[in-house]
């Protein structure tokens, strides 16, 4: 049953509500329209006076190699993230979903990573493959295979994709699970009895019955990716070795906060903005795709 | 087509026994109608014989052969759900061409059978639709038109018409029990509404609390059932159930301090026997030198009504006649013995009648 007060007149609800407006003016709404305001101005190199540029700044950013780069390199970053977590989530899921022993403890176990700050995280997958002191990168070399992620820029790509989307997997695990267990049972046991089995009965029964959750985290994953894994990646090694794991958002960091190109890192973070609100925009589409099934 | 056989089946689940030991058979073609309260464990010894549990122990047989380790894609059956579980992202056709796809059939063939079926079902303008597009007795059509493209050796039926209102349900019923006959296939229907029970099955095994307690004919279990639980469950209204004594020789019973003649030597067993007579409500006479029962209520049913009176705190009495006179506080009843039950109220079992041969078991 739905429950609704009502509350008498304005003073009140607005009383009310006024604590999650203030947050969202201070944290959300002011800094953006300073950034928006500050992408359009220009400070010398010595930042003693700043001057009205307009759109330059972002004329400047598309028409520089290193940015789009850099665009190219968290498309792909996002694309490997989303892959490889959503993948290993839905495997283990449906692994859960069945009846084995103990599945209470496992359940737990998948879920405790997304307890686990960011940054503890990154070092601790850094510890792992550490190239001298880790237990899989020290390995690695002794087996003859040359592993260091400081040095190689692929390497150090291919650990922070899988620290970031290590991450993730309980999130999608999580939502996963619930989307196989809101599968009404008769369904598929229809689906046994008609003969269908294993991976098959997995491909068109299932993976039909689960899209809208796919549909969800696609974007959700998306989203995490490209904005969410700014500390997991920092924490790696701060967007190096050169730039061969700066995305958007530690470009937006490193440019802004590091090397203080303050026009050049506001205009990036107008493009981000740009960025979320495309992809909440598709987010609300998908979640309203969920009722048609 | 083929038999189907069940041995000493149990299941537990955890430490909780649902199945106490099920035998059964079922001829080639028959159907058996499966009938008991909600929560006796029907729907677990119809998901036994599909392969969607384990049992604990037994063996089931379709065909002769023993299925009992097999998983369900290889028991060569169908089975129709309670809430019908249609695939919701296939059309009504690809529904039930799911399972000839999966057997590897040609195009055509598949054609040709869903459009049999179809045909058969009256679902001919629906094979596009998808389930969600269907009302409740279309749904229960396309469940039942994906059980029977594929031949099976065995339907499953699992309460399929509790989902639909009342007038649906006697139309469905109908049409469940002709298509059976028709495609002669064996088929074994569970339900817990007994007027379901008594119309479809060739025989009715009633169940209770995991126990078969009778294997019979529709007409046999009504007019001689084994014990009091089968007594009270089958019939509407439930047959009166009245606790006395046996006396004079085993032809009479006091009940209520009432004196009751039954035709002689009837039962077997010996006088001051603890004993719970039967009558269905429909068998009471009204009979001005009969026991007398103070009315509590009465209800009308349009043609009929149902009188119920009570006597002395612990009897009570139902009776259904069709023309009542003007009704007093009191009416005056009388039960003919040959309409009337004796069971064992110890343990509830039918006392048979003397002579028989079959001892009280
Ligand atoms: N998977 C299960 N685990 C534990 N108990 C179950 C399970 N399935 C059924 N039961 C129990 O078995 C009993 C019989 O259930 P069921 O066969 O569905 O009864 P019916 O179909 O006659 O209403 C019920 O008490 C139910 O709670
Ligand atoms: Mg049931």
């Amino acid at each position: 049953m739905e429950r609704r007060t009502l509350f008498p007149g304005r003073l009140l609800p607005a009383l009310l509500i006024l604590p999650q407006l203030l947050l969202t003016f201070v944290f959300f709404l002011w800094p953006a329209a300073q950034a928006i305001w500050s992408s359009a101005m220009r400070e010398d190199a010595f930042g003693t006076s700043t001057e009205f540029v307009g759109l330059d700044n972002f004329a400047d950013l598309f028409a520089d190699p290193l940015y789009l780069a850099s665009i190219g390199r968290t498309a792909l970053f996002c694309a490997c993230v989303t892959a490889l977590s959503m993948g290993a989530a839905l495997l283990l899921a449906v692994l859960a979903d069945g009846e084995i022993r103990g599945r209470a403890f496992y359940r737990t176990m998948l879920i405790w990573p997304y307890a686990v700050a960011p940054a503890m995280a990154a070092v601790l997958w850094v510890l792992m493959f550490h190239p001298q002191i880790g237990l899989v990168g020290a390995w690695l070399n002794r087996i003859g295979i040359v592993w260091d992620y400081k040095l190689d820029g692929t390497q150090a790509m291919a650990l922070v994709i899988l620290a970031a989307a290590w991450k993730q997997i309980s999130y999608n695990f999580i939502f996963f699970l619930a989307g196989l267990q809101a599968i009404p049972k008769t369904i598929v046991e229809a689906a046994r009895i008609d003969g269908s089995r294993g991976v098959h009965r997995f491909r068109t029964i299932v993976l039909p019955l689960l899209m809208p959750t796919v549909y969800f985290l696609l974007v959700v994953n998306l989203v995490y990716a490209a904005f969410d894994t700014f500390a997991t990646i920092y924490a790696v090694n701060g967007g190096g070795p050169a730039q061969s794991t700066q995305t958007l958002v530690l470009k937006v960091y490193l440019d802004g906060v590091v090397n203080a190109n303050i026009g050049s890192s506001s205009a990036q973070s107008v493009v981000l903005m740009a960025g979320v609100i495309v992809l909440c925009a598709l987010q609300f589409r998908f979640l309203g795709r969920k009722a048609v099934t | 087509m083929a038999g189907l056989r069940l041995e000493g089946l149990h299941k537990s689940f955890g430490a909780i026994e649902i199945l106490k030991g099920v035998d059964l058979a079922l001829a080639d073609g028959e159907m058996l109608v499966i009938v008991g309260a909600s929560g006796c464990g029907k729907s677990t010894l119809l998901r036994l014989v599909a392969g969607l549990e384990t049992p604990t122990a037994g063996r089931i047989l379709i065909d002769g052969r023993d299925v009992t380790g097999l998983d369900p894609s290889a028991r060569d059956i169908a089975m129709v759900f309670q809430n019908y579980a249609l695939y919701p992202h296939m059309s009504v056709f690809d529904n039930m061409a799911y399972g000839l796809k999966i057997r590897g059939l040609p195009r055509a063939a598949i054609r040709a059978k869903v459009d049999e079926a179809s045909a058969l079902l009256g679902l001919e303008a629906l094979l596009e639709r998808k389930p969600r597009q269907l009302s409740g007795g279309q749904r229960q059509r396309v469940a039942m038109g994906r059980a029977i493209v594929r031949d099976p050796k065995l339907f499953l039926f699992d309460e399929p018409l509790s989902n639909l209102d009342a007038k649906l349900r006697v139309q469905m019923r109908g049409e469940i029990r002709r298509l059976q006959r028709r495609l002669k296939v064996t088929s074994l229907y569970v339900t817990h509404d007994q007027v379901e029970a008594m119309t479809l099955g060739d025989r009715l095994l009633v169940m209770h609390q995991g126990v078969p307690v009778q294997l019979a004919t529709p007409t046999e279990v009504f007019e001689y059932p084994a014990d009091t639980y089968v007594a009270g469950f089958i019939g509407s209204p439930a047959m009166n159930l009245l606790p006395g004594v046996l006396g004079r020789n085993g032809t009479a019973v006091t009940v209520a301090g009432t004196e009751i003649a039954l035709a002689p030597s009837r039962f077997a067993a010996p006088d001051g026997h603890a004993v719970i007579l039967g009558i269905r409500p429909e068998h009471v006479v009204l009979d001005p030198s009969g026991m007398s029962w103070p009315v509590e209520i009465v209800e009308l049913l349009g043609s009929e009504m149902l009188v119920h009176a009570r006597r002395g705190g612990e009897a009570s009495l139902t009776i259904k006649i069709v023309h009542g006179p003007a009704m007093s506080d009191v009416i005056r009843v009388s039960f003919p013995s040959e309409h009337v039950h004796l069971f064992d109220q110890a343990t509830g079992l039918r006392l048979t009648p003397a002579g028989s041969g079959v001892p009280p078991s």
